[in-house]
C-alpha cells in the first residue's frame, strides 16, 4: 500500500516539475515567437548573443 | 505599363525589382536605384552580406528616398518619453514596428545592428509581430540616430499616432498557462482515477479516500482557473439575456463539478472529476489554436494608427517637430511630399497635389491652390506645402468619418445555425432530464439526482461545442494560409448566406495606383512623343509624371515660356514647337467638358488627340467576375468620376449596378437599401471611404496589398492577389456547415448511448471516462480529416 503512495507522489511531484517547465518557457516567451529561434541557431559567428540575461530582465522590468 | 527600355533586364541584387543591366553596378552586381546599391554597400562594409546569401534579393525597394529630417520628432523629450519602454544611465530600450520583416535575412541583419554602429549593444526580432526591440547606449547614439540607421539599411521604422501614449499591451499568455494547467490536471485525475474504474478491493480500501482527495485537489486549479473564461463569458451573455455558446458549457462543467464534489465529500462515489477537466482541456485546445492564427492582425484599426505620430509646425520660419495632439487651431504645419495631411486647414504656401484615394477612392491626385481648404486623410505628392490648421486633429474630417462609423454599433447578428442547434439541444436535454426525473421520483425517489444530474453530465453540449471550434478552426487557418483571414468564427457563416456582392472600384477591383493610359486621335511621331514627354517633365502635376513615366523618355531640348496653370494645364515651347497639353477646356478653349480623366494634347495650335486615363484592373477581375456572375448579384461603387465607365460595364455585363462618385454615406446607403430588400451582402472595399459600407454589410472584406499594412476595420481581411478565389473561398465557408453537421450528428450518436446509461440512474465513472475522451477525440479526427480534404478538393 505505501508503495503505491510513494510511486504517487513520486509521479505527480515529476509531472509537476514538467508543469513548472512549461510556465517557465511560456513566461519567458519561447511561444510568443516560433520563427526566430530556429533561424537564429543557423547564423554564424554572432558575438553577442541577443537572447541573454539582459533580455529578461528588461522584460522584467516592463 | 511601363515602357521598355533598352539594354537587357535583370533584377536588382538587393531588391529582386526590375532594372537595367550595367546602369548602376556595385562589385559585379547590378542594382535598379542607388539607394540599394547604397544599403548593400553599407553592409558589404561591414562585413554583414551574410544577408544576400541566407535569401535572394531581400532588400526592400529604396527608389522613394525618405526624407532627411522626417524623425527630427524623435529628438522632441516628450515624445522620446512616450515611445521607449525602458531608459537608465547607460541604456534605453525601445521597440520599433517594421513592417518590411519577412525573412530569415532581416532577422539576420536585424539582430547584427551592433556591427554598423557600436552605440547598438542588441537588437532583438519578434517575428510574428514583425518588432525589433532595440538596446542602445544612448551616449554614442540617440533615438533618432538608431530610427535613421534602420532607414539607411531599409527597414524604415513605422511610428503612428497609435504608438504615442499607449503602453504595449503584453501578450497574452493567460490561455496558454490555462492550458497547460487543464493538461497537467487532466491526465493526473485520469491516472490516479484508474483504480475508481476497475475498482478496489477489500485491503485496498483504504486508498480509494487518499486518490479522491487527490483528484479533488487537481480539479481545483480547473474549475476556478483554467475554465474560468467559459463562465465570465457564459454570464455576460446571460446578463444580456441571450443564450451564447459558452453559456450550455459553463452550466455543464458547472453541474459536473458540483456533483463530482458532492460524491467525494459524501463518500458516495468518485465523481466526474476526470471528465469535466477533459471538457475544459479540449475546449481550451480548441480556443488557442483559434486566436494563434490571429495573433498579428488587428480588425479594430483606427485612424490613429493611420495618423503620423509627429508633425513639422513652422514656428519664427523654423520648423519644430509636434506631436500631433498638440497641434492647435493657427499653427501652421508643413507638409513634405509623401506626408499625411493630419487636420482640416487651409492652404497658405505651395501647391497641393493631394491624393485622397484612401479617404474617397478618387484616383487621381486632387490639385489645391493657395487658400482652398484642405481636408485631413489626404496625403500630399510632390512638393512642400503649409497649412493653416482650422480644426483640431480630433475634430478634422476623417477623425469624424471614422467616429460616425464607430457610433452606428455592430449589432450582434444573431441567430447563427450553431446557437439554434444548441439553442435546441438544451431543450431536449433538459426535456429528457426532466422526463427521467419524473420517472424515477415515482419508482425510486432516491436516484433521482443521480439521474439528473447524469444527464446533464453526459449530454453537455461540449461535442456539438468542440465539433464546432475545431471545424471552425481548421477553416480559418486554411484561408489563412490562403492569406484571407476573417474576423471570428461567425464570419465563416455569414458567408455561407451571401447572395450579393458590392465591390469598390479604386484599390480593390482596380490597384490604386497604377494607371492605365492609352492614346486617341490623330497618330504621334516618336519625335513628338520626346517633345511632350519634354514639356510634361516641367510638371510637378501627377499626370504630367504619368505621363512623362509612360512615354520613357524625355528630349534634353529646352523649353520656353512654360506656363503652368493650376488645374489646366501646361504650355510651352518645345525646339520650334508650341505645345499644349492639359484639360479640355483649356486645350481647346470650348466649355464642354467630356468625362474622365484625360489629357489633350495640342501641337502647333492643332487638336491632336488625348491621352485617356484609366484604372487598370486587376488581372485577375474578369476571372472572378465571370465564376461570380452565375450566383450572385454584383455591384460596383466607386468614388471616382464615370472615367473607366465603358470598360466596367463590359467587364460585369449590363445587368450589373455600377454607380459613380459615390460618398462614404451613399455607399452605405446602398448597401441598406439591399439588405432591406432581403439580400445578405458581402462589401469588398479597401478604403476609409468604404468602412461605413464594411460595417453595414453582412460580411465586410478588406482588399489589401501587405496585410500588415494599415485597413479599416473589417469582418475580413484579404491580400488582393487573392481577390480571384473570393468564390473558391465561399464554397468552402459552406463545407463549413456540412462538416458541423456531420459531426454534430456523431455526438448525437454518442450522446444517446450515453443518455441511456444516464437515464437509468447508473453512469459509472468509467462510461463516462470513455465516452468523453472518445466522443471528443472522434470529433476532432472528423473536423481536422474533412476539413482538409475539403480545402484540398477546392485546391485552396
Amino acid at each position: 500500500m505505501s508503495a503505491i503512495v510513494i510511486l504517487l507522489i513520486a509521479s505527480i511531484s515529476v509531472s509537476a516539475i514538467f508543469l513548472a517547465a512549461f510556465i517557465w518557457s511560456v513566461r519567458s516567451g519561447q511561444y510568443d515567437d516560433d520563427f526566430s529561434p530556429p533561424q537564429r541557431i543557423l547564423f554564424d559567428n554572432q558575438t553577442n548573443t541577443p537572447l541573454s540575461d539582459n533580455n529578461s530582465k528588461q522584460k522584467a522590468e516592463l | 505599363m511601363r515602357t521598355a527600355v533598352t539594354g537587357k533586364q535583370t533584377a536588382c541584387y538587393h531588391c529582386g525589382e526590375n532594372c537595367q543591366e550595367g546602369k548602376i553596378t556595385s562589385d559585379g552586381k547590378y542594382f535598379c536605384c542607388e539607394g540599394c546599391k547604397m544599403v548593400y554597400q553599407l553592409l558589404n562594409q561591414n562585413g554583414l552580406c551574410e544577408y544576400y546569401d541566407l535569401n535572394g534579393q531581400p532588400g526592400a525597394s529604396q527608389r522613394i528616398t525618405v526624407r532627411k529630417d522626417k524623425f527630427s520628432f524623435l529628438e522632441v523629450e516628450d515624445i522620446q518619453r512616450q515611445l521607449i519602454s525602458f531608459k537608465d544611465d547607460k541604456q534605453t530600450n525601445i521597440t520599433f514596428y517594421l513592417p518590411q520583416i519577412h525573412c530569415s535575412s532581416c532577422l539576420y541583419l536585424l539582430e547584427n545592428l551592433h556591427k554598423l554602429h557600436a552605440g547598438v549593444i542588441s537588437g532583438v526580432v519578434n517575428f510574428t509581430r514583425k518588432e525589433v526591440a532595440i538596446v542602445f547606449d544612448h551616449n554614442k547614439i540617440s533615438l533618432r540616430k538608431v530610427a535613421e540607421l534602420l532607414t539607411s539599411i531599409g527597414y524604415e521604422p513605422y511610428i503612428s499616432l497609435n504608438n504615442l501614449g499607449l503602453k504595449k499591451t503584453p501578450l497574452d499568455r493567460q490561455m496558454i498557462y490555462r492550458l497547460g494547467i487543464a493538461g497537467f490536471c487532466f491526465a493526473n485525475i485520469m491516472l490516479t482515477s484508474f483504480p475508481e474504474y476497475l475498482g478496489l478491493e477489500g485491503a485496498e480500501r483504504s486508498l480509494q479516500g487518499i486518490f479522491r482527495t487527490l483528484n479533488f485537489i487537481l480539479a481545483l486549479p480547473v474549475f476556478f482557473y483554467s475554465a474560468f473564461p467559459f463562465f465570465s463569458s457564459g454570464w455576460k451573455a446571460l446578463k444580456h439575456k441571450h443564450l451564447n455558446i459558452d453559456a450550455p458549457i459553463a452550466l455543464a462543467i458547472l453541474i459536473t463539478y458540483s456533483r463530482s464534489v458532492y460524491e467525494v465529500l459524501s463518500g458516495t462515489g468518485g465523481g466526474y472529476f476526470d471528465s469535466m477537466s477533459g471538457i475544459v482541456f479540449f475546449m481550451l485546445v480548441g480556443r488557442v489554436f483559434q486566436d494563434k492564427t490571429y495573433q498579428q492582425l488587428s480588425f479594430e484599426r483606427d485612424f490613429t494608427s493611420y495618423f503620423p505620430v509627429a508633425v513639422s509646425v513652422l514656428k519664427d520660419d523654423k520648423e519644430i517637430p509636434t506631436a500631433l495632439p498638440d497641434i492647435k487651431v493657427g499653427d501652421t504645419l508643413v507638409i513634405h511630399n509623401e506626408e499625411l495631411i493630419p487636420a482640416d486647414g487651409i492652404l497658405t504656401r505651395g501647391k497641393g497635389f493631394i491624393d485622397y484615394s484612401f479617404v474617397t477612392g478618387e484616383s487621381v491626385p486632387v490639385t489645391k491652390e493657395m487658400g482652398e481648404i484642405v481636408y485631413a486623410g489626404g496625403k500630399q505628392t510632390g512638393s512642400v506645402m503649409e497649412i493653416l490648421v482650422v480644426k483640431e486633429v480630433a475634430q478634422s474630417y476623417l477623425a469624424k468619418l471614422w467616429s460616425d462609423n464607430d457610433l452606428k454599433k455592430r449589432e450582434e447578428k444573431n441567430g447563427s445555425f450553431v446557437q439554434l442547434l444548441s439553442r435546441w439541444f438544451t431543450f431536449i436535454v433538459f426535456g429528457i432530464a426532466t422526463i427521467a426525473a419524473v420517472y424515477w421520483s415515482v419508482f425510486d425517489s432516491s436516484k433521482v439526482w443521480n439521474a439528473i444530474t447524469a444527464v446533464l453530465i453526459v449530454a453537455c453540449p461540449c461535442a456539438l461545442l468542440l465539433s464546432n471550434t475545431f471545424t471552425n478552426g481548421v477553416i480559418l487557418r486554411i484561408l489563412g494560409r490562403n492569406k484571407f483571414y476573417l474576423r471570428n468564427a461567425q464570419v465563416i457563416e455569414e458567408m455561407a448566406k451571401i447572395d450579393h456582392i458590392v465591390f469598390d472600384k479604386t484599390g480593390t477591383l482596380a490597384a490604386a495606383h497604377d494607371q492605365e493610359i492609352a492614346y486617341f486621335g490623330k497618330p504621334l511621331s516618336n519625335r513628338q512623343l520626346l517633345q511632350i514627354a519634354t514639356l510634361a517633365a516641367n510638371s510637378n502635376h501627377p499626370l504630367s509624371k504619368a505621363l512623362v513615366n509612360h512615354i520613357g523618355r524625355k528630349g534634353k531640348m529646352p523649353v520656353n515660356n512654360f506656363i503652368e496653370i493650376t488645374g489646366m494645364g501646361i504650355e510651352g515651347q518645345v525646339g520650334d514647337h508650341f505645345i499644349k497639353l492639359g484639360a479640355y477646356t483649356y486645350v481647346t478653349g470650348k466649355a464642354d467638358q467630356p468625362e474622365g480623366t484625360a489629357v489633350y494634347v495640342c501641337y502647333d495650335q492643332a487638336l491632336q488627340g488625348c491621352f485617356q486615363f484609366s484604372n487598370q484592373f486587376r488581372e485577375s477581375v474578369p476571372e472572378l467576375v465571370k465564376s461570380l456572375k452565375p450566383k450572385y448579384g454584383l455591384s460596383v461603387l466607386s468614388g471616382d468620376n464615370e472615367g473607366g465607365k465603358t470598360k466596367l460595364e463590359r467587364l460585369l455585363g449590363y445587368d450589373s449596378v455600377i454607380l459613380f462618385n459615390q460618398r462614404p454615406e451613399d455607399k452605405l446607403h446602398y448597401i441598406q437599401s439591399l439588405q432591406i430588400h432581403g439580400k445578405k451582402v458581402m462589401m469588398v472595399g479597401d478604403g476609409l471611404n468604404d468602412a461605413g459600407a464594411l460595417i453595414q454589410s453582412n460580411v465586410g472584406i478588406a482588399v489589401t496589398e501587405d496585410c500588415n499594412n494599415f485597413t479599416p476595420a473589417s469582418d475580413a481581411i484579404i491580400d488582393a492577389g487573392q481577390l480571384s478565389r473570393i468564390p473558391v473561398f465561399i464554397r468552402l465557408c459552406k463545407v463549413n456547415k456540412r462538416i458541423v453537421l456531420v459531426s454534430f450528428i456523431l455526438s448525437i450518436a454518442y450522446n444517446i448511448i450515453g443518455i441511456s446509461f444516464s437515464v437509468q440512474g447508473d453512469l459509472s465513472p468509467l462510461i463516462a471516462a470513455i465516452l468523453m475522451p472518445a466522443s471528443s477525440l472522434s470529433i476532432l479526427l472528423v473536423t481536422f480529416g474533412s476539413g482538409n480534404i475539403a480545402a484540398r478538393l477546392l485546391k485552396c
